[in-house]
């Protein structure tokens, strides 16, 4: 008897859904990884119909997993009509929310309707911290919805993403989800994409400060008794090998933005030269196996050295195709967190700019519209 | 009450499911999901209701007969199982909201 956990599907199958509803958003996280751009109307959003027609394309290639993300996918009217369909469909519902725009009355409908999972972020372990990099004074709202999901009795995870401003709040952070009864915190460090990219000289922890909030969990795990899960996600500055891009370029995740362009992954529009087929103009399932987009970086034919050669390619894929484009000006090349990168100083020169907190060369820049504009006109 | 003794079902987080594009089971959770082999999926399906380690071999071994090694092979599975979550004791989920 064959008792194998799991078995490996040859054909790439898009078991991730990731639905960004909307840019918008009232939170300004300066580590946000939306486009800098902002948009400046929402009227190019998809309607409702148009998002449930995404979804029962994406069910017939077979994703299973659907994250309701944005921006803050709260903004949308329509968020319980399309976690009501998606259930209908069979997807496995997860919200991802920063909670800002949520209410007793609609977190009891999503309940109802069948939200599988809420994922709730904070930015700061206390109301200043919070308020300070959230741009936003949400920490006891942030609370009390929390309180409320477990009460209903929904699966829930906090997430908190980390940068050099708030890493050392690590702990209070995990004793606090303890005591609210959470399943599962994610302690992710930012990755350097887009808002957090242009920011990072400002928000790149040091190897120190690491060290400890990675000590710092372990000490949390240790003493731990109940269920609640821990991962910590280090930002891959750090690592002599980079990460796999989504888990391989068009396999797993599909990710469509709020005006229906269809991606590999959350950032691939920053590759310049790559066009982005649109859910207005072409059906999903033609997207996913015969666009030029999703057929590029796929497997590792598109590989130049020395990943081409390389016997770790298959481990790592050349890892992400989006950071190589934004440090080296070719998305072909080597992630340059490799260690075997011939670009890999550009990483090392990065971590050496980090100084100690005595007076900021220059501010974090926040995401809101006035400092959107504003990168707008530097770049014309 | 020993391991083998005890009841358990799936864990009420997470679901199976048949997918056809897929053309396998899947156990889907909070922000994640597997994709069962047919023995996976067999035993799983087993643990919709509340059931033992010894009357799952039981009912598995009545079905394979010639299987010699089923029921270690089912011993391992269900620990890899619970050291994943995806089975916890019947007593422990019940009084759960779903």
């Amino acid at each position: 008897m064959n008792t194998s956990l799991s078995t490996q599907d040859k054909k790439y199958v898009p078991m991730w859904l990731l639905a960004e509803l909307t840019y918008a958003c009232p939170l300004q996280c300066p580590y946000c990884s939306n486009p800098l751009q902002l948009p400046t109307s929402r009227k190019q959003e998809l309607s409702t119909e148009q998002w449930i027609s995404v979804m029962q394309q994406a069910r017939q290639l077979g994703a299973v997993q659907i994250g309701f993300s944005g921006g803050e996918p709260l903004v949308r009217p329509d968020l319980e009509v399309l976690v009501e369909e998606a259930t209908r469909l069979g997807f496995y519902c997860n919200l991802i929310t920063s909670a800002v725009g949520l209410t007793s009355k609609r977190l009891r409908k999503l309940g109802d309707i069948g939200l599988n999972h809420i994922q709730i972020s904070f930015q700061g372990s206390d109301r200043e911290t919070n308020a300070r990099f959230g741009g936003t004074d949400s920490f006891d709202h942030k609370m009390a919805m929390t309180k409320e999901a477990i009460a209903l009795g929904i699966p829930l995870g906090l997430n908190f993403v980390l940068h050099r401003h708030n890493i050392h709040q690590v702990e209070p952070f995990l004793l606090l989800a303890e005591e609210l009864g959470a399943e599962f915190v994610e302690l992710a460090n930012t990755q350097y994409y887009a808002w957090a990219l242009h920011n990072r000289d400002q928000l790149m922890p040091s190897q120190a400060q690491l060290d400890e909030a990675r000590a710092a969990t372990e000490r949390f795990r240790a003493r731990h008794t109940g269920h609640m899960r821990t991962i910590f996600v280090a930002p891959d500055y750090f690592d002599d090998r980079p990460k796999k891009c989504s888990n391989g370029w068009g396999t797993t995740f599909i990710t469509v933005t709020p005006e229906g362009d269809v991606l590999p992954c959350q950032s691939a529009k920053v590759i310049d030269g790559l066009t982005f087929p649109n859910v207005r103009e072409g059906n999903l399932h033609d997207i996913w196996r015969q666009s030029d987009l999703f057929q590029r970086f796929r497997g590792t034919k598109w590989m130049q050295e020395p990943c081409a050669s390389c016997p770790e390619k298959e481990i790592d894929l050349g890892g992400c195709r989006c950071q190589a484009y934004l440090l080296t000006g070719d998305a072909y090349a080597t992630d340059p967190v490799c260690s075997l990168s011939p670009d890999h100083q550009l990483v090392r020169d990065a971590l050496r700019k980090i100084e100690p907190d005595d007076g900021e060369a220059r501010p974090l820049l926040f995401r809101n519209t006035i400092n959107a504009r504003a990168l707008a006109k530097e770049d014309s | 009450m020993s391991e083998e003794t005890q009841a358990f079902t799936i864990n009420p987080r997470y679901r199976l499911q048949w997918e056809p594009a897929q053309n396998c089971h899947v156990l889907l959770y909070p922000e994640g999901l597997v994709q069962l082999s047919p023995t996976a999926t067999e035993i799983l399906q087993h643990c919709t209701q509340p059931i033992s380690e010894q009357g799952l071999v039981a009912t598995l071994q009545d079905k394979y007969p010639d299987a010699d090694t089923l029921p270690q092979d089912v011993h391992e599975f269900l620990q890899q199982a619970r050291a994943r979550e995806w089975i916890k004791p019947a007593a422990e989920t019940s009084g759960e909201a779903q």
